[in-house]
């Protein structure tokens, strides 16, 4: 039986960790991951597991000893947030095209400026191109399991590619959470030692990283892009084996109380449950609406996300990062572009919302609904809208 | 030379033959090639140290060459020659 404990997120989310039988860590603390470098290092230097902790002077330097340590065949991890995710940005697209499965740890968190230390997602949405599998968790236990099951997904010879668990900080990262861990022999049984494809080691030399004239570029980054869209298939089966073992289920997109709903609510991350509350209420009094939850963000799920909000009139999409002078939200903007080619297309609203830590309640959520509600009748009359903006 | 498709191309761009840069010629980018006038020649070897292909070499006299499978014409040779014993020449 698993045992179930009261834990910090950011401290669970190392605890995971700690079960995944890594070779190399490698982070740098930034606010609000620092937990999670912490306890990481902690549970290292404690000797709990075999695994090196490289004590990097920069996040650039961390995905960078990463990138080499895991072209050896080392299972490695990282963890960061915000600024030292925007440092590591330009190592990221190069670990995805070694087909490296670095798995990352984001405690998402506003992009300066002004500094802000809380959670947005505008850390995460400037990767999105990064050829990164980039799923994002609710609560804590599914910072544990989707933490666990990254490995597996990532080092899959049909996938090799690096993934990253978005975490939102402090909403989630510092809250005190019931978690059930699976026991190491469980997690032993599903996540069996690295395979990889191929090693850089001395007796047998070969080259990673190499260089592209323009005749082979196109070819490559048709070979990542189809990497990254077929990994679906493997996520998907990496989560029914993880549903079997465990009980829990993961789907590329989540729905609650959606069905035949005229207006659906979307979200991504850890609002997602502040929503499900707004979505119980508005039920009560009789509005037909339910509530959409992306939980893959890349590769993203087009069947799963049109299968889910099919026959709704209305999808009230919720961004929490801003694409300055865009058509929409990072997420509604893809939202609007999946629908596009649909003969009975839903209409789109776009809230941005929840920047830089702003509270997002129940309330909120409710008005959100209603303003949805409101535009099946009216039309849409702006792209998007900076929710809850003084002005 | 036969041009992968994308569904042939190595994960990662992996590339199992190390070693194998030096089957591509990049002499055959050259528009003009270093001469050297060894009665100016006084051996330095500044050519040698700056060639960014690595590609000058010294025949049994002392006296330096390039290997033109590799030299690209780029000169830096030449500037760098302080007694002026090399001079670019544009290839015929």
């Amino acid at each position: 039986m698993a045992k179930r404990v009261g834990m910090e997120v950011g401290i669970a989310a190392a605890e995971a960790v700690g079960l995944c039988n890594i070779d190399v860590a490698a982070v740098y603390p930034i606010t609000p991951q620092s937990h999670i470098a912490e306890h990481l290092s902690n549970i290292v230097a404690d000797g709990r597991i075999n695994a090196e902790f490289i004590t990097v002077e920069s996040e650039h330097s961390s995905i960078s000893s990463l990138c080499g340590a895991s072209a050896t065949g080392a299972r490695t991890y990282t963890a960061t947030s915000s600024q030292g995710l925007m440092f590591m940005h330009e190592l990221l697209p190069i670990v995805s095209a070694m087909r490296l499965p670095i798995v990352m740890g984001i405690a998402n968190r506003a992009v300066s400026g002004p500094l802000s230390i809380w959670n947005d997602h505008s850390d995460i949405m400037p990767q999105r191109d990064s050829g990164w599998i980039t799923m994002f968790a609710e609560n804590g236990q599914e910072v544990v399991d989707m933490t666990i099951q990254s490995f597996k997904i990532a080092e899959h010879k049909d996938v090799m590619l690096p993934a990253s668990v978005n975490i939102d900080g402090f909403q989630l990262t510092h809250m005190v959470e019931p978690i059930e861990f699976p026991t190491q022999k469980e997690v032993n049984k599903f996540l069996p030692d690295r395979k990889p494809f191929a090693t850089l080691h001395p007796d047998k030399p070969i080259t990673m990283g190499a260089f592209a004239m323009p005749d082979r570029f196109a070819e490559v980054m048709k070979a990542k892009d189809v990497a990254i869209v077929n990994s679906k298939k493997i996520i998907l089966e990496v989560w029914k084996e993880w549903e079997k073992q465990f009980g829990r289920s993961y789907n590329p997109v989540e729905t609650y109380k959606a069905k035949d709903a005229d207006v659906l609510l979307v979200t991504m991350g850890s609002m997602g449950e502040t929503a499900e509350i707004a979505i119980d209420e508005l039920q009560k009094k009789g509005v037909s609406v339910g509530l959409v939850k992306i939980r893959l963000w890349r590769p993203f799920p087009t069947e799963e996300l049109k299968a889910a909000v099919k026959g709704a009139k209305v999808l009230a999409v919720t961004d929490r990062a801003v694409s300055f002078g865009g058509v929409s939200g990072p997420v509604g903007m893809e939202v609007k572009s999946l629908f596009y080619h649909e003969k009975d297309r839903p209409l789109i609203t776009n809230y941005i919302m929840g920047l830089g830590g702003r509270d997002v309640t129940v309330e909120d959520f409710i008005k959100m609904a209603e303003k949805a509600v409101e535009a099946e009748k009216k039309g849409i009359t702006e792209e998007y809208e900076f929710y809850g903006v003084r002005g | 030379m036969v041009k992968e498709k994308w569904q042939e191309v190595s994960p990662g761009c992996m590339v199992f033959t190390p070693g194998n840069a030096r089957e591509y010629h990049t002499g055959s980018w050259r528009a003009e090639r270093p001469i050297w006038d060894n009665t100016k020649c006084i051996k330095c070897g500044i050519c040698y140290i700056f060639c960014p292909e690595a590609c000058i070499g010294q025949d049994a006299d002392g006296y330096f060459m390039a290997d033109l499978d590799y030299c690209k014409g780029c000169g830096i040779c030449a500037q760098e020659c302080w007694p002026g014993a090399i001079e670019m020449v544009e290839e015929g």
